[in-house]
């Protein structure tokens, strides 16, 4: 299917902006376009006359982009994206996934849900991603700081890895706490005794 | 008071220095004492805060005053059912410009610009010469088309004159942006609140031309936006939060608090700025005004003059200015709409046994007053105004349909 529908997304985020723009194309929207630089909003839309816009929700421009729309002196003026005004629910699924459509004003519902429904998604699925993205992080972080420890173990207690790694998960459990907080907290100890400065 | 007990109230707010209030609720401990557990949200956009309210994430919001009424009047982009029931200070504004915008102004006007008045007349100069040579339109920006930055640089401008959309460009730049729209060169002058004016001129990117408050004194900015389905359900939480917000109030109007509450707004997730960029609003003493040093009267009144009270005659004034400005068209069946977004017997009822002096009148002439004045309140002693219009024109609520008449733009 190719809809002849133009959508203009604008983010910031180029990686963000790149995820929606395929996902769109995939699905058969052969006329999008991206907007990263804020400059050129009110020259791109004159120019493209976009049917459908999709703007993330954190962009501080979003209330400049609303006054271009009030000033726009073409008939077709975009509006909010709630084509149907009385439906809350897509307000609500848009606003939590953090994005924001307008659409211009006398488009069909069924015509605008599919682009709207689209972004959300998108933009859930890449929050999800930058979720796993930060997980990851943080467990490789947890990993370097528990490697940091068990040497700090074995050297002070001449424990091997394996004796060293035990000790540590003995206390978490005995303490109901993360293995990397124990860790950590050795870490800092040490570092504030420690006169061969390990970890400075 | 355990935490489980408090009443949890959600609410959004921009980084401005008139976030203060909510801020001091907060961080001083005031919403607590009458049992509210608030939660502060920073927002990128004033869009941002009506959606957010719509869909049900905020109870109530930092908003520009005129928020509400475009509400009210369904100008909103999406439905938002909103009220007033406090103000959230008067003042705050200013108006600055480029430093080559400021050179030719001073050049133009062969002296001193010692006041609003010299400054606009001097601008009117700047643009008529502009247009002899061919040079572009000057570039104006305010925050948002319903606030009170926009009718006030429009006030400004007309009373000197100028005609905003003929004579030049007015644009929309989020508040953080604006100094550096103006280094850049995308904006020849601004209009926002503080401290995004200190800003640019700390930066060396403008020159504060004029104040909120020498444009007119006294003026409204910003409101306790409240969801009505909130107000409706939670009538007495919602008392207990103005009057958590009215000591909040006071305590940022005491001059012995406003260092701590420069610190408290500097922080990264309030405002983010060092608490230097946040003094002179607070203090009224400005590093440079239109050149030279100055001491701004009134440049941010928290508290002092009934500066929480949600006046009836603000809320018309700037539906005057919204007919003005060819926002709306003029109805008289409107100025029930716009008189009931703002709701002082909600406030009054909130306030009653806390033995301030509240305004017995819901409404005023506005203007009227030219020195501090004694005025009826419901107990106590109350001083309102000085309020004047830098032009010494007056808006009389009765007479709002004249007064638009007379103002109208052909």
């Amino acid at each position: 299917m190719v809809d002849l529908l133009s959508v203009l997304v604008i983010d910031e985020n180029r990686l963000r902006a790149s995820v929606i723009e395929a996902g769109l194309l995939d699905a058969g929207y052969k006329r999008v376009r991206l907007l990263h630089d804020m400059r050129e909003i009110a020259r791109t839309i004159e120019e493209t006359r976009p049917d459908v816009i999709v703007i993330d929700i954190e962009n501080p421009n979003r209330d400049m982009l609303e006054s271009i729309f009030a000033l726009t002196r073409t008939v077709r003026r975009p509006i909010a994206m709630f084509v149907d005004r009385s439906d809350q629910y897509a307000i609500e699924a848009a606003v939590d996934a953090g994005v924001s459509a307008y659409v211009v004003d006398g488009l069909k519902q069924e015509r605008v849900k599919p682009i709207v429904d689209m972004a959300i998604s998108r933009f859930k699925a890449f929050s999800r991603m930058a979720q796993d993205l930060e997980e990851a992080r943080s467990e490789l972080a947890d990993r370097k700081i528990v490697d940091r420890a068990k040497g700090i173990l074995m050297r002070s207690k001449g424990l091997s890895e394996d004796e060293a790694y035990r000790l540590l998960r003995n206390t978490a459990m005995n303490q109901n706490r993360k293995i990397s907080d124990i860790a950590q907290s050795l870490v800092t100890a040490s570092s504030l005794l420690d006169s061969e400065g390990e970890t400075q | 008071m355990k935490a489980s007990d408090l009443f949890p109230i959600h609410a959004g707010f921009l980084p401005l220095l008139d976030s203060a209030i909510l801020v001091t609720a907060l961080e001083r401990g005031f919403a607590r004492e009458e049992g509210i557990d608030l939660h502060l949200a920073r927002e990128t956009s004033w869009a941002n805060i009506r959606d957010r309210m719509a869909v049900g994430h905020f109870d109530v919001a930092h908003m520009l005053a005129p928020m509400p009424i475009a509400a009210s009047l369904g100008l909103s982009q999406i439905p938002l059912n909103v009220i007033a029931p406090m103000a959230l200070g008067l003042g705050g504004n200013a108006v600055t410009v480029s430093k080559s915008l400021h050179n030719a102004m001073v050049a133009a006007n062969q002296g001193p610009l010692d006041s609003p008045l010299a400054a606009g007349s001097a601008l009117n100069q700047t643009l008529k010469e502009r247009i002899q040579t061919g040079e572009r339109k000057p570039v104006f920006a305010v925050v948002h088309p319903y606030s009170g930055h926009n009718y006030e640089l429009r006030y400004w401008l007309a009373a000197n004159g100028i005609m905003p959309e003929r004579d030049l460009d007015l644009v929309i730049v989020p508040p953080p942006l604006m100094s550096d729209a103006l280094k850049a060169g995308t904006i020849d002058g601004f209009c926002v609140g503080e401290p995004w004016n200190s800003v640019a001129v700390a930066q060396d990117a403008g020159v504060i031309i004029a104040t909120k408050s020498e444009i007119w004194r006294c003026s409204p900015e910003k409101v306790l936006g409240v969801s009505a389905q909130f107000a409706d359900s939670h009538p007495e939480i919602l008392g207990g939060l103005l009057r958590a917000l009215v000591r909040a109030a006071i305590w940022c109007g005491d001059a012995g608090n406003h260092d701590d509450l420069a610190t408290l707004l500097s922080q990264p997730h309030y405002i983010n700025l060092d608490k230097m960029r946040l003094a002179p609003a607070l203090s009224g003493q400005f590093p440079v005004v239109r050149g030279t040093p100055h001491h701004v009267e009134d440049f941010f009144l928290p508290f002092e003059r009934a500066a929480t009270f949600p006046w009836k005659s603000h809320a018309l004034w700037f539906y005057s200015q919204m007919v003005r400005w060819g926002q709306v068209e003029w109805n008289a069946a409107s100025l029930d709409k716009v008189s009931a977004a703002y709701r002082p017997d909600i406030y009054r009822g909130a306030l009653k046994h806390m033995g301030l002096a509240i305004p017995a009148a819901s409404s005023k002439v506005e203007g009227a007053l030219e020195r501090p004045t004694p005025v009826g309140s419901v107990q106590g002693t109350l001083l309102l105004g000085p309020d004047g219009f830098f032009d010494g024109q007056i808006f009389d609520p009765d007479e709002i349909e004249n007064y638009i008449k007379a103002q109208a733009v052909d």
